[in-house]
């Protein structure tokens, strides 16, 4: 079966982006959106959202039980004046990233769905409330979507998530099709015993989940978007890249060769196309033990990388550690920025041109931000014609594989209750399917013939 | 040479269980039929197993009842053995299973064909299809005669260019060594349909004189035995059942195939079909699964007035002599008497991916198919689709609107759903594992499910239609009574729960509580509910299931409102799918190939991925609105 979401069902996301800025907005959208919002959400005067008028803003704090989580201004929107033309609550929060992630966490458990990349504006579309120029553009955001879950599906396969997750999945379809397979088959397979058996293997599986949602607080969830890996040679800038794309100073920056000496990963959004960017150590012969390591990972991310933003300091010469460097690319997807365009030129795009690959070369300044623009579209640009791959709401992706995560966990609950009612084994495998296919919601696999395959595989079963 | 030429309403070609339910459903709803078939001796032959129902397949036979199909009272009629499998789980995988007698099982039918006015048994093949402009108008036999009809309803089973198959013998026949139909697949290959191939195989059947019972187990059937129809009164089918009996395989059975195993077809290659993996040969098994030490094998008679009993889990298509040693190696088969030989068949059947969910040919319009034609594999199976095909191709005719039956209402729906939109790649078995939804397809409740349905069809009397409103609204009230019964703490009612092992009350509490406790029931909560009216058990049953597994059954039909929204967006069959900017090409192809009805089928369509929904959903937006 497809796991895919109907429109009739409230969804909710973060819908500003996930960078601290000075306002965030959780967006809670669909039939129950009120209604939800008025279980999180206290407003000073006392009154109930669902009570008020349309378009109105109501002062109050957002609660997650009866701890406060931040002070806030709900706006309401019924439908059909809204942006999606269903009932709206838009809960304009303080920006940090914490907060925001808390309201959304308490919106989700409140009976939102986390929203699907681009659902909002679906919703938009199919209500009528967007054109078809607009609904095309939505269209191809779905189908590069798409086409990143198939080339994510294969490269993230050696991640340890998704090995975990199979591990899971795979211990739970055997148990299903264990149980199935009696069923279909009572006189050759035997259910004597089993319940106590599946109790231990369940408590098993919980724990592991329990041990992965501990970890997704921690943000060790595989973070999504393009990967996009900053190399260049110590110095070319590239942590002044990175500061100037994120707009803050995160990277350390010093005019000392080899400062960033492990490597830095930040996520960022640019015209709705999240890049989860990695700054890396420079890229030469080293004798330094510490710069060394960060030099080989530096060369290992760059293998895995979507893009490669290689940075040249044009106020330099060229050397080997740049034939190196270009040797890396050669063939990949990147952009080469000749930095540094504020000071007096050595290294040309002429020159550069000859050694490349076809790969474009971009002059910027990250100093002063000249050429940021033209980089920009230009990243623009090879998305939209499919050359490089994305995902546009990286936080929620995570919020999801957490929320289908503790979905999951909920489901191996009802289990354990279950057994613990001595009911029948038959009622067991509906909630272990349930689990399951939570699971596959992550690593994006749908239930279809597994289980048939399985019982085949692993039970002889027949008269 | 003359061509008789003769007209119709409709023909079935074909007598096995999917024939006769197509035609009897046709001839039912007042329109002429004629039933072909190679030999009218074999009208509902079991030339497989002897015993009709079983997991998932007793709930098919039950929905093929509550629909106004013939299996489930035949059988009722004409079994000597019967048991509900799996009483001991939950109220979803109850599944019945009843010994036939097969003589009496196939001359009980005939009698009920040839007594049903409308319907004409013929003995001849149908060698031909005729087309005029891509739709059907008739078909012609062996002999030349045509036969113009309005609507044809394929039930061939194995019998398309059968081939029987043990060792390096092979014959050109159908089961049982029947006449096979070689014709027919040239004709519909002709008129564009792509054929395929499939086998399946059967265990030898055993001179019951020969066998040394006392080294088996005895296989009695239940006490009490519930009937497979809705209109069968219980009281009929209390009858002096006959025993099966069990006994393994050991190590010596699977010495025998496994130094044998270059002799079998199976594996020297001389089989090309594709064969059934839940229904492995013993060959098979031994290979798979060889770490099993032994494997069951069930004794059943055949009938009540023949020594024949079936060697069920040992089909095989090993060499005759090499049989004959793999069977006499079993505890009490030692001398073992082989009446026929194990053999397996090949046979042409389709992809039902050619077919709409009504069972007609997308690319024949008329033209309708059901059973192991279609690529699955059963009695029930097949019964099931050549029920739905012969109603199908009867409301057709009459100018009414066809039924769709749908995966969360049936286990037809599963089955039908599954056969014409994914991909089988062996013969398709009912499974109550396939079933999604299978809390509220119980084969407890498919008369409240689908009698309606009969009803409005026409299959199902006035009468019975309104006992069955009557039965609904007595479980209505009853819900509604129970609900309202609370229960004190006192001293009466801390007795009873002692006696059934059932934790005291601290508190007062309400009835429903009690029901839900696993170890107790609304039955024999009888005894603390004093003003409790009189019902029929079928009704205290469905009370009973409603209430004590409430929770899990919410939680159905949650999932089945959501599958509906899906299933009710219904796609235009004039789509072109091709362009639509935004679908994948290989979505567009496989959507292009098999057109599904619906937005939930194309979902399920391999190789069309959620992201191809949204895109197809807001393309049939657009397209609404222009």
């Amino acid at each position: 079966m497809s796991s895919f979401n109907g429109m009739n069902d409230t969804i909710a996301a973060i819908s500003t982006g996930m960078t601290t800025s000075g306002i965030g907005i959780v967006r809670i959208s669909g039939p129950e959106a009120v209604k939800i919002a008025d279980r999180l959400f206290g407003a000073k005067s006392g009154k109930k959202l669902a009570e008020a008028q349309s378009h109105t803003i109501h002062y109050g704090f957002v609660r997650d039980d009866q701890e406060v989580i931040d002070e806030v201004l709900v706006m309401l929107m019924r439908g059909p004046r809204s942006f999606t033309a269903e009932d709206t609550v838009e809960i304009n929060c303080h920006g940090g990233i914490y907060a925001m992630k808390r309201i959304l966490e308490t919106a989700l458990k409140c009976g939102a769905r986390p929203a699907e990349p681009g659902e909002f504006s679906k919703r938009a579309f199919l209500n009528g409330r967007i054109d078809l120029s607009q609904a095309e553009a939505v269209i191809d955001v779905i189908n590069a979507k798409n086409e990143y879950a198939l080339k994510s599906s294969v490269s993230q396969l050696k991640g340890s998530l998704q090995q975990k997750i199979n591990s899971l999945r795979e211990r739970l379809i055997y148990q299903i099709a264990f149980i199935e397979s009696a069923l279909d088959d009572p006189e050759h397979i035997s259910l004597d015993g089993y319940p106590q058996k599946l109790e231990r293997i369940v408590a098993e599986l919980k724990q592991e989940i329990k041990v992965l949602l501990a970890s997704s607080e921690n943000g060790k969830l595989i973070k999504e978007g393009i990967r996009t890996v900053i190399v260049g040679k110590p110095n070319a800038g590239k942590s002044s890249l990175l500061n100037r794309l994120l707009g803050e100073e995160r990277a350390i920056v010093t005019d000392i060769a080899g400062t960033t000496r492990d490597v830095l990963e930040e996520q960022m959004n640019l015209h709705g196309i999240s890049l989860n960017i990695i700054d890396t150590a420079g890229i030469r012969e080293t004798e330094d033990v510490v710069e060394k390591i960060g030099v080989d990972r530096a060369k290992n991310y760059a293998k895995d990388a979507d893009l490669i933003i290689y940075v040249v300091d044009s106020s330099t010469e060229l050397d080997e550690n740049d034939d190196k460097i270009m040797e890396m690319i050669r063939d990949r997807k990147a952009i080469v920025l000749l930095n540094k365009m504020d000071l007096i030129s050595v290294t040309t795009e002429e020159i550069l041109q000859k050694k490349l690959s076809g790969q474009k070369v971009i002059p910027i300044s990250a100093r002063d931000g000249q050429g940021l623009e033209l980089l920009e579209n230009t990243l623009k640009e090879m998305f939209y014609q499919g050359e490089i791959t994305f995902d546009d709401e990286i936080y929620v992706t995570n919020m999801r594989q957490k929320h289908a995560l503790s979905e999951a966990k909920s489901s191996l609950e009802r289990v354990e209750e279950s057994i613990m009612a001595d009911m029948p084994e038959d009622f067991f495998s509906i909630d272990l399917m349930s689990a399951y296919e939570e699971l596959g919601s992550i690593t994006g696999e749908s239930v279809g013939e597994d289980l048939v395959n399985e019982i085949f595989s692993k039970f002889c079963m027949g008269k | 040479m003359g061509n008789m030429e003769m007209t119709t309403d409709i023909v079935v070609v074909g007598a096995g269980h999917a024939g006769c339910e197509a035609a009897l459903a046709c001839a039912r709803l007042g329109l002429d039929t004629v039933m072909f078939t190679v030999s009218v001796d074999s009208i509902a032959l079991m030339p497989c197993n002897p015993n009709i129902g079983g997991s998932s397949k007793g709930h098919l036979v039950r929905e093929i009842d509550a629909l106004g199909g013939e299996m489930g009272k035949n059988i009722d009629a004409t079994f000597i053995q019967s048991k509900m499998l799996n009483k001991s789980k939950g109220p979803a995988v109850h599944s019945l299973r009843a010994q036939a007698d097969k003589r009496d099982y196939s001359s009980r039918m005939r009698g009920v064909l040839e007594n049903t006015e409308h319907l004409q048994i013929k003995q001849a093949e149908v060698t031909e299809l005729l087309v005029e402009d891509g739709v059907l108008t008739g078909v012609k036999t062996y002999s030349g005669a045509i036969y113009r009809c309005k609507a044809c309803v394929l039930c061939t089973g194995t019998y398309l260019k059968a081939r029987c198959i043990y060792g390096d013998i092979s014959s050109y026949t159908g089961p049982n060594g029947l006449q096979a139909a070689n014709h027919l697949t040239e004709s519909l290959k002709h008129h564009g349909v792509e054929m395929r191939r499939f086998k399946t195989g059967t265990p030898a059947r055993i001179d019951g004189r020969s066998i040394d019972y006392s080294k088996m187990e005895e296989q009695f059937g239940d006490a009490k035995v519930v009937p497979f129809s809705f209109t069968t009164d219980p009281k009929e089918v209390q009858i002096d059942q006959i025993s099966c009996w069990l006994t393994y395989t050991n190590e010596e059975t699977h010495q025998i195939i496994r130094s044998n195993l270059d002799r079998s077809p199976l594996y020297s290659g001389m089989i090309e079909g594709t064969g059934p993996r839940y229904c492995p040969s013993i060959e098979d098994k031994v290979v798979k699964f060889a770490d099993k030490s032994r494997h069951q094998v069930f004794i059943e008679p055949e009938g009540r007035y023949t020594n024949e009993m079936y060697v069920g889990g040992m089909s095989s298509s090993l060499p005759e002599d090499v049989q004959i040693a793999m069977y006499r190696s079993v505890p009490g088969l030692e001398n073992a008497q082989i009446v026929r030989n194990a053999y397996a068949i090949e046979y042409d059947c389709i992809d039902a991916r050619q077919l709409m969910p009504t069972l007609e040919f997308k690319k024949i319009p008329g033209l309708f198919s059901g059973g192991q034609f279609n690529g699955s594999s059963g009695y029930e199976e097949a019964a099931a689709q050549g029920l739905a095909a012969g109603i199908n191709a009867a409301l057709k005719t009459l100018g009414r609107e066809q039924v769709i039956f749908d995966r969360s209402e049936s286990y037809i729906g599963v089955l039908i759903d599954d056969l014409v939109t994914k991909e089988n790649r062996e013969p398709y078995r009912m499974m109550t594992s396939r079933s999604e939804y299978r809390l509220l397809l119980r084969q407890d409740n498919a008369d409240l499910r689908l009698t309606p349905l009969g009803h409005r069809i026409g299959l199902i009397s006035d009468e019975r239609y309104e006992a069955l409103l009557e039965k609904r609204r007595q479980i209505e009230e009853e819900m509604a009574r129970v609900l309202t019964v609370n229960i004190g703490a006192n001293e009466k009612v801390q007795t009873f729960l002692e006696q059934h092992e059932s934790t005291p009350l601290k508190n007062g509490t309400t009835l429903v509580e009690l029901i839900r406790r696993p170890e107790l029931d609304y039955g024999v909560l009888a005894e603390l509910d004093p003003f409790r009216p009189q019902y029929s058990e079928a009704v205290q049953e469905q009370v009973n299931i409603n209430i004590k597994y409430d929770g899990y059954i919410t939680r159905q039909k949650k999932q089945v409102e959501h599958f509906k929204k899906l299933e009710n967006k219904k796609i235009p069959q004039d789509m072109d799918y091709f362009a639509i900017h935004g679908l994948r090409i290989e979505a567009q192809q496989k959507l292009e190939q098999y057109r599904p009805i619906s937005v939930g089928q194309a979902s399920r369509i391999a190789g069309v991925s959620p992201a191809d929904i949204s895109v197809l959903l807001i393309y049939m937006e657009q397209w609404r609105k222009k």
